[in-house]
């Protein structure tokens, strides 16, 4: 190892729970009959239908569209026929229902034609970037970033690092370790690809020290490499949140991402390697993201592992294939235990961020009122941002929200070490969630009445100038009137004259 | 096991209030001890008078105020406000003081401020002060240590001297003394040489015979609760060395106005006080560095009142007014945010 | 005696000074009083306190001429931005002027619609769209849910309809209202 390691403040000793669903390798869920595939598993727009009710489809064919710059495509899953195009409930913390594309299987599972690329370096950066947003790509730590953006270092950066972030802190989940395990070199392949796009001088792939055998996969893959020379694997203490994408900069480059800005502003983009093997599967296979590794583990799980899972199956297929003791309708957890949220109803689909499916939990929070805040502090101790987590408690509950962005509410991670130490057992992080999601609300709000305000006035404006134009054309109108009436009159006068002046020459004649 | 909360984190650590409390409560005991060994069983009756006045006043408030009993009664607050008190008020004081200090520190220093988590000011420390300004002879009427006095305290006298005020028709001031602190403070008055005066077998060897003994053993459950992480070593130990300092400059500059160094960190409530009374959490300052502030500014605070102001001790006085500077504290020194906002 | 009263009175010069120095140099640049209102109020233009639009109430606020209390559309929320700004105490919401309500929607049934453009012409923020005899439609992202445009309507073809929450837009519970807890056995 090189340079020494950073460190960032607060943080927990977690324990790991890993060594449930590690114990075999890494399983391929059965295909499910039914496949519901929501048109957004991605941050940015969702994606557009590009097929209809009743068209058949193959595995891996497109099936919807990207719709704007921060978006990517989506592909079914498995060779069958589109039922229906409509909401369904999505596996979202709202339990609120999205557009949906859902596919009937026909068990075929048969390939659409898929355009390998044997040696990726005689392609444009640009071009391989278009593949993998064509190949639906997204972050696959969690966020679901559409990866092709996060690959293009823009004419404004040079990227320094690549940073493939194995730590994977929280506890219980595991798919990353496994893949890690099993398939370095798949990994290792997107690692080439991505350095290549982003023109990136090295690699530093960081894996927090309780995966001893993720470790030894990945340099027994990286010593076949000799051309991967500056690629190097930096084991970081597991502590958690080592995983988040700030933490573990600041772990591995003592840098830390400034705020309001990104990790390319100093020369780093941070990928996950689940990402990393499916851009290798996109380029050297013509593979599109159509199923990831999903940790299924929990204390009321029978068979606990790793399954690889086509997005849109049903959770409750997987669960009954994992064979669990839950009872019908009891909550279950996506994502970790430290930043997932519940989910009630099963008939949820696996998305491209179902990263773990976890069913009850060791060190379970007890049902408990919370008491007051004696300000202890020990929340300001183990935040990894440094902020006063009492002070933002005491603002969010009294939604005063201007002074929670003055203690830098938006600065938090919600990563719940706060809440996870506080005697008082106060929902912290609940209540930085609601105060986030009412300012941007508010935003929204302030937004749409700046909108209508302008809208409304050019309105007035428009009403005025017609009224105006109509009253210059009533004008001109008016003068044009009084111009023939006058050159009427003239006329008129002037018969008169003239009739006079006969009159009079007749009389004098 | 199922999950109870509906958001997340999902998991919780071990971390309680009633667990801090208590562990606070066990880190007291080898003080109480080596206290009722220096100045007899009206340590212990002082104790027992405060905690039970003290958890019947929590629980009339908390129906007073409507709320649930179970929950605040249990959390152990109450426990220490009295314990901290009945500590640091004469071991032989009438038990009326006790039950009044105790009283306004729950009424009127806690619940009429909100209750627990509320408080602006540390609820023992209002309730001593109280005493302190109300009935001063009462509050500085300590007791000569065991070993010096006429005959040792035993129980039937303590009962009697606590709720009667007398005992074999003799009074308390038969019984009392002056403490170190006093004693010092009114001998530099009458122009003797600090030198000199700690040379009376009262002084022991630094701090006071027995008083010494019993700072050491707050301090070193100060120090376990460090290691059980139930207080941060910031507080005391910027309290200390405050004080430290502070005495030994003044020592330096003029030896006749104040007793050693060593003598103020181990006489009196210094060592309650930083580790037991400046730690409070609720209305101490919560950055790491406001923490040190306000340690400090104890520290500096106590030896200013012990040696120009009126009373012996100024522990009380020091933190209370370093409480009235908390939101000041904390708002200047919040912790550089990840990524360097700026506030 | 003197002494004092000429202190005292030197001080009270010294301080006035420094005082009306402080309030010139330290002076806050702000809005004017109106646009601030304006700025808080919701810009439905709906009329509902009896002005012709947002605007003219405020300019009303801020003359003083009316009460704070009659914005239905902006409700509790607004009236209490109101009065932090104006530093008066908030008042309920006059029921004479109308009652908050959810965020409300137009949707023109689009089978019934004539083409008359009465809509068009009632319609404060030009979020409808259409021509004469051709069937109209309301932009959704720009309809403040005024319902000036249903009284027009000779056929009745406009609905107003809460708006539903999507994932977008969904905001997390008020921890100190909701019970978080899922409640086992009992």
């Amino acid at each position: 190892m090189s340079a020494p390691l950073g460190d960032f403040p607060g943080g927990l000793k977690l324990p790991g729970h890993k060594k449930r669903s590690t114990q075999g390798p890494i399983r391929k869920t059965p295909i499910s009959k039914q496949l519901v595939l929501p048109l957004q598993q991605h941050i940015g727009a969702a994606a557009g239908p590009i097929v209809e009710v009743g068209d058949k489809v193959l595995k891996g064919q497109r099936i919807a569209r990207a719709e704007g710059h921060v978006s990517v495509c989506l592909h079914a899953p498995s060779s069958g026929v589109i039922t229906a195009i409509g909401d369904h409930a999505i596996p979202h913390p709202s339990g609120l229902s999205a557009p949906c594309i859902t596919i009937e299987t026909d068990g075929e599972d048969r390939w659409i034609d898929r355009q390998q690329i044997k040696d990726f370096r005689q392609h444009s950066a640009h071009e391989l970037r278009q593949i993998i947003r064509d190949a639906g790509i997204v972050g696959l730590g969690g966020a679901g970033f559409p990866s092709f953006i996060k690959l293009n270092p823009g004419v404004h950066h040079s990227v320094e690092t690549l940073l493939i972030n194995g730590a994977e802190c929280e506890p219980y989940i595991s798919c990353d370790d496994m893949l890690m395990r099993e398939r370095a070199d798949g990994i290792l392949d997107g690692v080439e690809i991505m350095l290549f796009a982003l023109r990136a001088s090295r690699c530093i792939l960081a894996i927090e020290d309780n995966k001893p055998e993720a470790i030894a996969a990945m340099r027994y893959a990286l010593s076949s490499r000799s051309h991967l020379s500056q690629t190097e694997i930096v084991v970081v203490p597991t502590r958690y949140p080592t995983g988040g994408e700030k933490q573990l900069i600041q772990v591995v480059t003592k840098k830390q991402v400034p705020t309001n800005k990104l990790p390319i502003d100093i020369g780093i983009v941070c990928h996950n390697p689940g990402t990393a093997y499916a851009v290798g599967r996109a380029i050297l296979h013509g593979e599109p993201l159509i199923s990831r590794v999903v940790t299924v583990t929990g204390t009321d799980v029978t068979h606990a592992g790793n399954f690889e899972t086509l997005f849109g199956t049903p959770i409750k297929d997987l669960l009954a294939f994992c064979e669990t003791r839950r009872q019908p309708d009891e909550p279950f957890i996506q994502g970790g235990p430290m930043m997932g949220y519940s989910l009630a109803g099963d008939d949820l689909p696996i998305t491209k961020t179902a990263n773990c499916i976890l069913v009850g939990v060791d060190d379970v929070a007890p049902p408990a009122q919370p008491l007051p805040c004696i300000r202890c502090g020990d929340c300001a101790d183990v935040c990894p941002a440094s902020l006063l987590p009492q002070q933002l408690y005491w603002y969010s509950r009294a939604k005063d929200f201007d002074q929670t962005r003055d203690y830098n509410l938006f600065d938090c991670i919600e990563c719940g070490c706060c809440d996870y130490v506080c005697p008082s057992k106060i929902p912290l992080v609940s209540y930085f969630r609601f105060a986030k999601t009412e300012i941007m609300n508010q935003e929204r709000e302030r937004h749409k009445s700046d909108l209508a305000r302008q809208r409304h006035e050019s309105r007035l404006e428009r009403l005025e100038r017609e009224a105006q134009e109509k009253e210059e054309r009533q004008r001109q109108r008016k003068a044009a009137l009084a111009a023939t009436k006058a050159a009427k009159a003239k006329e008129e006068d002037s018969i008169n004259t003239a009739e006079a002046a006969d009159s009079v020459t007749e009389e004098k004649a | 096991m199922p999950i109870f909360r509906l958001s997340p984190p999902f998991l919780a650590g071990a971390n309680r209030v009633t667990l801090q409390m208590l562990q606070v409560l066990v880190a007291l005991i080898p003080a109480v001890i080596a206290m009722t060994f220096y100045f007899g069983p009206g340590v212990l009756i002082n104790v027992t008078l405060a905690v039970s006045v003290a958890l019947i006043t929590e629980a009339l408030m908390l129906k007073l105020r409507n709320r649930p009993l179970k929950p605040f009664l249990s959390d152990g607050s109450a426990a220490v406000t009295a314990v901290l008190l009945a500590l640091a008020i004469p071991p032989l004081s009438p038990w009326w003081m006790t039950v009044i200090g105790v009283t306004f520190a729950i009424v009127f220093a806690k619940h009429l401020y909100g209750g627990l988590g509320y408080n602006p000011f540390n609820p023992a420390m209002i309730g001593y002060v109280l005493l302190l300004v109300s009935f001063p002879l009462e509050m500085t009427t300590w007791l000569p240590v065991q070993s010096l006095a006429d005959q040792p305290m035993g129980w039937m006298s303590a009962l009697q001297l606590i709720f009667t005020g007398q005992f074999n028709g003799l009074g308390i001031d038969a019984y009392s003394g002056a403490t170190p602190l006093d004693a010092m403070k009114t001998q530099i008055v009458l122009q003797q040489h600090p030198e000199f005066i700690s040379s009376q077998a009262m002084f022991g060897m630094a701090g006071g015979l027995g008083w010494e003994w019993i700072n050491i053993w707050f301090a070193l459950g100060g120090i376990w609760l460090i290691y059980r992480k139930v207080i941060s070593w910031h507080v005391p130990v910027a309290m200390i060395l405050a004080l430290l300092i502070i005495s030994s400059i003044t020592t330096l500059i003029d030896s006749s106005i104040s007793g050693s160094p060593l003598f103020h960190l181990l006489s009196g409530g210094t060592m309650l006080g930083a580790f037991f009374i400046a730690t409070d959490p609720v209305s101490g300052s919560t950055t790491l560095k406001g923490r040190i502030v306000f340690g400090a500014g104890v520290g500096i605070l106590t030896y200013v009142i012990r040696i120009w102001g009126g009373y012996p001790d100024g522990v009380a006085f020091a933190v209370i007014l370093m409480n009235m500077l908390v939101p000041l504290i904390d708002y200047y020194t919040q912790p550089r945010v990840y990524g360097g906002a700026a506030r | 005696m003197l002494t004092a009263i000429i202190a005292i009175t030197l001080l009270a010069l010294t301080l006035g000074l420094v005082l009306g120095f402080a309030s010139i140099r330290f002076k806050v640049q702000g809005d004017p009083i109106v646009d601030q209102i304006d700025k808080i109020l919701p810009q439905t233009q709906c009329g509902q306190c009896s002005f012709a639009g947002c605007r003219p109430y405020a300019e009303a606020i801020a003359a003083g001429e009316v009460d704070i209390n009659r914005c239905p559309p902006g409700g509790e929320a607004t009236i209490q931005a109101l009065a932090d700004l104006l530093d008066v105490e908030p008042k309920p919401l006059d029921e004479e002027c109308g009652v908050e309500k959810p965020k409300m929607l137009a949707v023109i049934d689009e089978a019934r619609c004539i083409g008359c453009t009465l809509c068009i012409q009632a319609c404060p923020v030009d979020a409808i769209l259409g021509a004469a005899k051709h069937m109209h439609t309301v932009i959704a992202n720009e309809c403040t849910g005024c319902e000036l445009c249903v009284e027009p309507c000779p056929v009745d073809c406009i609905d107003m309809v809460e708006t539903q929450p999507n994932p977008h837009t969904w905001r997390w519970p008020d921890p100190s209202h909701v019970d978080l807890q899922r409640r086992t056995g009992s």
